[in-house]
C-alpha cells in the first residue's frame, strides 16, 4: 500500500491510564483528513507520539516510502523528514519579527554550524515575502508577530508550516476562536496545501469539518471508532452514541 | 610512777628491738640485702628489690610495698633496720615489717625515711597490681585489671592466673579471663598454649586483641646473603616487584652493609665542588657541569683518582642484588603462633569489615536524616510551586540562630532546646510568607527569575546575619541528656545527637505524611501540584495554598536549622553548607514526592559516607565524586528516582 | 531595517554595535593618555589593573548573556570555566617566573646547575607550601607559554562540552539546569580546593602580576598592556557575539529561549544548538579569565565558589538580559560600584542609635537591589534605552514571554 503514514498497534499509558489503546491508522501522501473525536478521545496523544513527543508503549510508527519507524528519531529529526506540526494556541516567537519567523521556518541545512554561517540569499528573501503573501502577512513582514492578532497569529504559524515544506501537515483545532471570515481563509490555505501534500486536521467543530470536505476518521476512547466521509460517519450509530448518547 | 612506766616501756622496746635484730624476719631480710639499692632510691636499680619482695609471696610484702610508696617506710641509720613507722612529734612510732605489730618508738633523728620518687613508685604500683587483684575492694581489682590491660608484662601473668579461682564477681572474673588468654597468646613460654589462646578469640573485634596480636605478625624486612638460621619468614622478596621496589631493595642491601652508600645528587654536587682545582673537576670544566651525565662523568674521573670514596656503581649493584636475599621477617620466633594470629586476625578482619560496615551506615542514616530535614521544606515548596528558593539555606540559618537567641535567655538547656523548636518554626515560616507575598507571588510562571530574586534575598539574608551576630560562629549547646553516644562495641556507636535528629527527621516524615493525606489542607496542595488550573477552577484558592505551603516548607526549615546548630558551629554560612546537598536530595529524588526525597537524601547519606569510607583523609574529594556520581545520575532518571509521569510531568 | 538593507556590513546595520565599539576605543584612549605610563598618571598603575579587571568582567558577562539572555539557559557555572582559564595561565605564568627566580639564584653556587636541578627546585619552590616536591602531572605543559595558552582554550571548552552534552542530552532544563550546573561548580571549587589537586589546594596561584622576564618593565606599562588587551578581548567578543546573534543563529537561539519544544518541531536540533552556545561561551569565560587573572595577581579556588557565578547573572539581570551591551553594562556598574562601596570609599551613615558601614551593608543592598530589578525592572538599566528611543515592547495577549519558562504557560494551555 502506497501510504505516508502508517500507525499501526499504537499503545501509550499514563499513570494506569490508556491513553490510546491499540490505534493504527493510516495516511496517503495527498490527502486531507479530519480527525474528530470527544475530549479526551486521544487526539492530541496522537500527535504527540507522530511527531516523537511521546514515546508509545507498544506499536509501530513507519513513514514515508523507505518505511523509517519515527519510534527512534528525535523531535528535530521527525521535523526533518517532513513533518510539520501546528498547535492548538498559535505558538509563534512572539519577541521576533514576522520576517523571522518565517526565515527560521524555511526549508533550509538546521544543523548549529550551517545555521550559524547561514545569510539569507535572495530566494531566501523571495520565498519568505511569497509565503507572506499567501497568508496574507505581507505588510506586517518588519512587525513583532506578539503585536499581532490571534488570528493572524493563527496564519503565520500556518505559513511557517508551509515554510518548512513538510510532507505531512499535523494541524489541531485551526478555527478555534476565529472570525468566520478568517475562518473561510483558513480552509482555503488548508485546501490548497492538500493539493501538494498529506494534511491531518485535528477538530471539534463539525462545520469547519464539513467545509474541508474529506475522509473522516472518529476517534473514541484511543481508537479509531469509525473512518469515512463526514456524511458516512454522523449516520454512524455508534458515533451517534458517543457524541450525543448518555 | 610516769618515770616508772617510761622505763618500762624503754625496757620493753629495748627488748624487743634486741629481739628482732636477734632473728630478722624474711621481709627484714629481702629489705635488709637489697638495702643499698633501696636507700639509694634510683629507678634503675631498684628494680630487683621491689621483684623480690613482690615474688616473696609473704603476707606482709603488700604492706611493706604501700608503705614504702607512701613514705612511711624508714631505715635506722646505724644498722639498717627497717621498719614502718608514723611521726609523732620528734619521735616515730615504729611497727614490725614481718608481724605488723608494734615495736614502740625512737627519736627520729636515728632513722632515715625513704622517699621513693615518682619513677620508683610507679615500679612499686605494678608490682603490686598482683596483690590488689585479689583486693577485697571492688574497685581496686577492677583499677588493677585496667593497669594490666594498659601495660601488659611476662610477671603478670601468674598471678593473674592465680586470682581467677577466687574472683566472685562474674564480670570481673570474665575481664579476667579474658585479660589472661590475652597476656597468654603473648607471654606464656609454652607454644602450644599461645596458639590455643590465640585461636580462641577467633572473630573477636577487641581494640585490645589487635593490639595484642599485631605486634606477633609485625615484620621486618632486610637483605643478607642467606635467610638467618631460626628466622620465622613471613615471606621472601623479590626486587622490581610490587611489594619490594628496586630502590627499596637497594636501601635494604646499603643497610645491611652489602653495597656502599648511594650517593645522593647533592652530596655528589659538594663533592665535585669540594674537588674544584683549576676550573677543572677530574677534568671536566665547571662550566660544562650542567648536565647529569657530565657530572657523573667527572665524579667517576674522581673515584678513580682516588680522591672522593667510591659509590656503587650499576655494576655493583646488579651483582649485589643478585647474589643477596631479600626476606621479611616476624619478631616473633614461634611459626605456629604466627600462623594462628595471622587466622585469627583474618577473621576479625571479617567481622570488623562487618561492624564497621554497620557504624557507617548509622552514620550515612544520621547524614541522610539531616539532609531530609534540610531537603523537605524545599521539596514541598518545589513540588507545589515549581519554585526553587534559594534562600532556603538562609532560612535554616535563621532557625539555628533562633535556636541561640532562645539559649541567651532560657539557661536551662532542655527548656531551650524545647521552646526553641517551635520558635524556630515560627520565624522561619514568618520569614517564608514574607518572601512569598513579597518577592515570589510577584514573579509567578518565572521560575528562572524566581531563583535569581530568592538568591538576591539569601545574599542580602547572609550578609544581615553577618552584620547582627557578627562573623565567628556562635554555640548552640545540646542538653546534657543529649551528650555521650550509645556504644555498641568498640566500633560500632551513634552519638545520642543524631539519634535525636534521625528520631526528628521520622516525626517529620509522620506530621508530613498525616498533613498530606487525612487533612483538607493536604487534600488541596495535592490537587494544586498535580493540576493548578482545575484546583483552581475547583474553588481551591491557589495563593492561599502556595503561602501556607511555603510557611510549611520554611517553618521545616527553621526546626532544621536548630537540629544542624546542635551539632555544627552556627554561622552566617551554615545554610550555604548545606543548600546545595538539599538541592541534590530534591533533584535526584524528584520532584513532588515525600518518598522521593526521603529516597533522595538516603542516596546521597549513605553515598557520601561510602565515599568518604573509600577515601578517608580526603573529604573534599569525596565531595567531588559525590557531585559527579549526581549529575551522572540525572543521565538516567532526569527526573528523579520517583517521577511524576505522563501529562502532569509538564514538558 | 528594510529588506533592502540586509546586503550592508553588520557595522552600518547595526548602529548600536558602532557607537559601542567606538565608545570601548574611547574610553581605551582616554584610559591610555590619562595613564601613568603614557600620559600625566592622572589614572593610578592600580586603577588601571581595576579597569583592566571590569573590561574582563564585562567579557565574562557578555557570555552569561549570550548564554542566558539568549538562550535562556541560566548557567550557574561561567565562573567555574573563568577560573579554570586564569588557572591555565596562571600556571604558566608561576612557573615561567619562579624558573627565572631560581636559576638566577642557582647562577652564584659553585656549579652551573642541571636541568633536573632546576626543576626541582622551582617545584620546592612552588609546592612546598602544600609539602609538595615535584611536579604533578597536570603541569606537564606548563613551561610552554602556547600550550597553557591553548589550554585557555580547551581546558573550559571541553569541560562545557562534556558537561552540557550530558546535561542537554537528557533534557535538563530550566532550574534543574540551573542547580546542576552550580553543582558543578562547587564539585570544581572543591576539588581545587584540596592541596593535592596539583594546584597548590586554597593557596592558588600567586604572583600572577609579574611577567615572566620582564621584571625591568614597571608595572604602571604592564598594567596598560593588559588593559589594551582585555579592550581588545572585548570589542573582539563583542562583535563575535553580535554577529552570532543578529543572524538566523541568534534568531533559533531566542527561539530556543521562548519555546524550546516549537523550535524542536521545526527541525533543529535545539541541544547542539544549545552545547554549541554553552561551549563557545565556556571558552570566552576561560579567556576573560585568562586576562583578569595577571591583573589581579592571585587566584584561588574560593574565586570559583558558586555564588560567584550568582553575581555574573545579578550583573547580567541588572545591566538588562537579551541584549549585549546590557550585559557589560551591568558588568561595570555593578563591579564599579561595588568596588566603591567596599573599598570604603562611601562614607558611613550616622543614624544616632545605629551607624551604617557600607562596606557590611553594601552585600545587603545588592540583594535587595537585585530582587527589586527582578520584579519591577526585568529589563534592567538595559531598559532604559528603550525608554529614550520610546520602543514599546510588543503587546502581548497572555503571559509574558522572555528570558524564562514563559512559554511554557502557554504550552501546558494548549494541553
Amino acid at each position: 500500500m502506497n501510504s505516508l503514514l502508517e500507525v499501526s498497534g499504537v499503545s501509550v499509558t499514563f499513570d494506569g491510564f490508556r491513553a490510546i489503546n491499540n490505534l493504527s491508522f493510516t495516511i496517503g501522501p495527498q490527502e486531507m483528513r479530519a480527525i474528530i473525536g470527544p475530549n479526551g478521545a486521544g487526539k492530541t496523544t496522537f500527535m504527540d507520539i507522530v511527531t516523537g513527543k511521546t514515546k508509545p508503549d507498544t506499536g509501530r510508527v513507519v513513514w514515508g516510502e523507505r518505511a523509517i519507524s519515527l519510534l527512534k528519531l528525535s523531535e528535530s529529526q521527525i521535523a526533518q523528514v517532513g513533518i510539520g506540526r501546528k498547535f492548538q494556541r498559535p505558538t509563534v516567537f512572539e519577541d521576533q519579527l514576522v520576517r523571522e519567523n518565517l526565515m527560521m521556518a524555511v526549508k533550509r541545512p538546521r544543523g548549529p554550524v550551517p545555521v550559524l554561517f547561514f545569510r539569507p540569499s535572495a530566494a531566501d528573501r523571495e520565498r519568505v515575502e511569497e509565503l507572506a503573501g499567501e497568508i496574507g502577512l505581507a505588510d506586517q513582514l518588519d512587525r513583532k508577530s506578539g503585536e499581532l492578532s490571534h488570528g493572524q497569529k493563527q496564519w503565520l504559524e500556518i505559513g511557517m508550516l508551509l515554510a518548512q515544506e513538510p510532507k505531512l501537515l499535523l494541524v489541531d483545532e485551526p478555527a478555534a476562536g476565529m472570525t468566520l471570515a478568517e475562518r473561510e481563509h483558513t480552509t482555503t490555505l488548508l485546501r490548497e496545501a492538500a493539493k501538494t501534500r498529506a494534511v491531518v486536521v485535528v477538530e471539534h467543530d463539525m462545520e469547519f469539518v464539513r467545509r474541508l470536505d474529506c475522509r473522516v476518521t472518529v476517534l473514541h476512547e484511543g481508537a479509531v471508532l469509525a473512518e469515512g466521509s463526514l456524511d458516512f460517519v454522523t449516520q454512524n450509530p455508534e458515533v451517534i452514541e458517543v457524541y450525543l448518547g448518555r | 610512777m610516769r618515770s616508772l612506766l617510761a622505763a618500762l616501756a624503754a625496757v620493753l622496746t629495748l627488748a624487743t628491738m634486741a629481739l628482732a635484730q636477734d632473728a630478722p624476719g624474711p621481709l627484714q631480710t629481702i629489705l635488709q640485702t637489697y638495702r643499698e639499692p633501696i636507700q639509694k632510691s634510683s629507678r634503675t636499680t631498684v628494680g630487683p628489690a621491689i621483684a623480690a619482695l613482690a615474688g616473696s609471696g609473704l603476707p606482709g610484702a603488700e604492706t611493706v610495698l604501700q608503705a614504702w610508696s607512701d613514705r612511711s617506710l624508714w631505715v635506722r641509720k646505724t644498722d639498717g633496720f627497717f621498719a614502718i613507722a608514723e611521726t609523732s612529734g620528734n619521735d616515730l612510732a615504729l611497727t614490725d615489717v614481718d608481724s605488723g605489730q608494734p615495736i614502740g618508738t625512737a627519736p627520729k633523728a636515728d632513722f632515715d625515711q625513704l622517699r621513693p620518687n615518682s619513677g620508683i613508685k610507679s615500679v612499686i604500683a605494678s608490682a603490686m597490681v598482683q596483690f590488689q587483684l585479689s583486693s577485697p575492694d571492688r574497685a581496686t581489682r577492677e583499677k588493677a585489671l585496667a593497669s594490666i590491660a594498659r601495660d601488659p608484662s611476662t610477671d603478670q601473668l601468674a598471678p593473674l592466673r592465680a586470682s581467677i579461682a577466687g574472683e566472685a564477681d562474674p564480670v570481673l572474673k570474665a575481664q579476667k579471663e579474658r585479660l589472661e588468654r590475652l597476656l597468654t597468646l603473648r607471654f606464656d613460654p609454652d607454644e602450644a598454649a599461645r596458639v590455643s589462646a590465640i585461636k580462641s578469640f577467633s572473630g573477636d573485634i577487641g581494640v585490645d586483641l589487635r593490639a595484642a596480636l599485631n605486634p606477633i605478625v609485625a615484620t621486618t624486612r632486610a637483605a643478607g646473603p642467606a635467610v638467618p638460621q631460626g628466622a620465622n619468614v613471613a615471606q621472601m622478596l623479590t626486587p622490581g616487584s610490587s611489594a619490594l621496589s628496586e630502590d627499596e631493595a637497594k636501601a635494604l642491601l646499603v643497610s645491611a652493609g652489602i653495597l656502599p652508600p648511594v650517593i645522593t645528587p647533592a652530596e655528589r654536587a659538594k663533592a665535585l665542588v669540594a674537588n674544584i682545582v683549576d676550573g677543572q673537576v677530574g677534568g671536566v670544566a665547571v662550566a660544562d657541569l650542567d648536565s647529569e651525565a657530565n657530572r657523573s662523568a667527572a665524579y667517576e674521573a674522581l673515584e678513580v683518582a682516588g680522591a672522593v670514596p667510591p659509590a656503587a656503581s650499576d655494576a655493583d649493584v646488579a651483582a649485589a642484588m643478585s647474589s643477596a636475599v631479600f626476606y621479611e621477617t616476624y619478631a616473633e620466633p614461634s611459626p605456629a603462633v604466627t600462623d594462628a594470629a595471622l587466622v585469627t586476625l583474618r577473621s576479625v578482619e571479617l567481622r570488623l569489615a562487618l561492624n564497621q560496615f554497620i557504624d557507617l551506615a548509622l552514620d550515612a542514616l544520621s547524614l541522610a536524616s539531616i539532609y531530609f530535614l534540610a531537603a523537605i521544606g524545599l521539596a514541598i515548596t518545589f513540588g507545589v510551586m515549581r519554585v526553587i528558593n534559594m534562600a532556603h539555606g538562609e532560612f535554616i540559618m535563621m532557625g539555628a540562630y533562633t535556636g541561640y537567641v532562645v539559649q541567651q535567655y532560657i539557661a536551662d538547656y532542655t527548656i531551650s532546646i524545647l521552646v526553641a523548636l517551635p520558635a524556630a518554626f515560627v520565624v522561619g515560616a514568618l520569614a517564608g510568607i514574607a518572601m512569598e507575598r513579597l518577592v515570589i507571588r510577584r514573579l509567578y510562571h518565572r521560575p528562572l527569575e524566581t531563583l535569581l530574586a530568592t538568591f538576591g534575598v539569601s545574599i542580602a539574608l547572609q550578609q544581615l546575619a553577618k552584620n547582627i551576630f557578627g562573623t565567628q560562629a556562635r554555640p548552640l549547646t545540646s542538653p546534657d541528656w543529649l551528650g555521650g553516644a550509645l556504644t555498641f562495641n568498640d566500633i560500632v556507636s551513634i552519638s545520642y545527637i543524631r539519634i535525636a535528629i534521625f528520631v526528628l527527621a521520622l516525626i517529620f516524615l509522620g506530621v508530613f505524611l498525616f498533613i498530606m493525606k487525612r487533612t483538607r489542607l493536604g487534600l488541596e496542595v495535592r490537587a494544586v501540584t498535580q493540576n493548578p488550573k482545575m484546583a483552581a477552577s475547583m474553588g481551591i484558592n491557589p495563593e492561599r495554598i502556595n503561602m501556607m505551603t511555603f510557611a510549611l516548607g520554611s517553618g521545616i526549615a527553621g526546626i532544621a536549622g536548630v537540629a544542624i546548630g546542635l551539632f555544627a558551629k552556627v554561622t552566617s554560612e551554615l545554610g550555604q553548607d548545606y543548600i546545595v546537598q538539599s538541592f541534590m536530595t530534591v533533584v535526584v529524588g524528584g520532584v513532588g514526592n515525600i518518598w522521593g526525597t526521603l529516597l533522595g537524601a538516603m542516596l546521597i547519606g549513605f553515598l557520601q559516607k561510602g565515599i568518604e569510607w573509600l577515601n578517608p583523609s580526603n573529604t573534599l574529594a569525596a565531595q567531588t565524586y559525590m557531585i559527579i556520581f549526581i549529575i551522572i545520575f540525572i543521565q538516567f532518571r532526569p527526573r528523579g528516582i520517583i517521577a511524576l509521569k505522563g501529562r502532569a510531568a509538564g514538558d | 531595517m528594510a529588506a533592502a538593507s540586509t546586503r550592508m556590513p553588520l557595522l552600518r546595520k547595526h548602529p548600536s554595535l558602532l557607537i559601542f565599539l567606538g565608545v570601548l576605543a574611547l574610553f581605551t584612549l582616554a584610559v591610555t593618555l590619562m595613564s601613568e605610563a603614557y600620559g600625566p598618571g592622572i589614572i593610578s598603575a592600580s586603577f588601571v589593573k581595576t579597569l583592566g579587571k571590569t573590561l574582563c568582567l564585562c567579557l565574562i558577562a557578555l557570555a552569561m548573556d549570550l548564554v542566558w539572555g539568549y538562550t535562556g539557559i541560566l548557567s550557574l557555572g561561567h565562573f567555574a570555566f573563568f577560573g579554570l582559564g586564569g588557572y591555565m595561565i596562571g600556571m604558566w605564568l608561576m612557573y615561567a617566573r619562579t624558573r627565572d627566580i631560581v636559576v638566577a639564584s642557582l647562577a652564584n653556587g659553585a656549579l652551573p646547575p642541571t636541568p633536573e636541578e632546576i626543576r626541582d627546585a622551582v617545584a620546592v619552590q612552588i609546592f612546598g607550601v602544600v609539602g609538595g616536591n615535584t611536579f604533578p602531572t597536570i603541569w606537564y605543559f606548563a613551561s610552554s607559554f602556547w600550550a597553557q595558552l591553548a589550554l585557555v582554550v580547551l581546558v573550559p571548552g571541553l569541560l562545557a562540552l562534556v558537561f552540557g552534552w550530558l546535561a542537554f542530552r537528557s533534557r535538563v532544563t530550566g532550574v534543574y539546569l540551573s542547580i546542576l550546573t552550580q553543582a558543578m561548580t562547587l564539585a570544581l571549587a572543591l576539588w581545587l580546593f584540596q592541596n593535592d589537586s596539583g594546584l597548590r589546594g586554597n593557596n592558588g596561584l600567586s604572583g600572577l602580576q609579574n611577567l615572566p622576564g620582564a621584571d625591568a618593565i614597571p608595572q604602571s606599562y604592564v598594567s596598560i598592556w593588559f588593559f589594551w588587551a582585555s579592550a581588545a578581548a572585548l570589542g573582539l567578543a563583542y562583535l563575535l557575539c553580535f554577529w552570532i546573534v543578529s543572524g538566523k543563529f541568534g534568531s533559533v537561539l531566542r527561539g530556543i529561549r521562548d519555546d524550546e519544544a516549537r523550535v524542536r518541531f521545526l527541525g533543529y536540533p535545539v541541544e547542539g544548538f544549545k552545547l554549541f552556545v554553552f561551549t563557545l561561551t565556556a571558552v570566552l569565560a576561560g579567556l576573560a579569565g585568562a586576562l583578569y587573572y595577571p591583573q589581579a595577581g592571585i587566584i584561588n579556588p574560593a574565586e570559583m565558589a558558586p555564588i560567584a557565578s550568582v553575581y555574573l547573572a545579578v550583573w547580567v539581570a541588572i545591566g538588562g538580559r537579551g541584549r549585549l551591551y546590557g550585559a557589560v553594562i551591568g558588568a561595570a556598574f555593578v563591579s564599579l560600584v561595588s568596588s566603591v562601596f567596599t573599598g570604603g570609599r562611601v562614607p558611613d551613615v550616622n543614624l544616632g542609635f545605629y551607624t551604617i558601614q557600607w562596606v557590611d551593608w553594601w552585600q545587603v543592598m545588592l540583594g535587595i537591589a537585585f530582587v527589586i530589578v527582578t520584579i519591577v525592572a526585568p529589563k534592567g538599566i538595559g531598559g532604559l534605552f528603550d525608554w529614550f528611543e520610546g520602543v514599546k515592547s510588543p503587546d502581548r495577549k497572555g503571559e509574558p514571554l522572555g528570558p524564562d519558562d514563559g512559554a511554557l504557560r502557554e504550552k501546558e494551555a494548549v494541553e
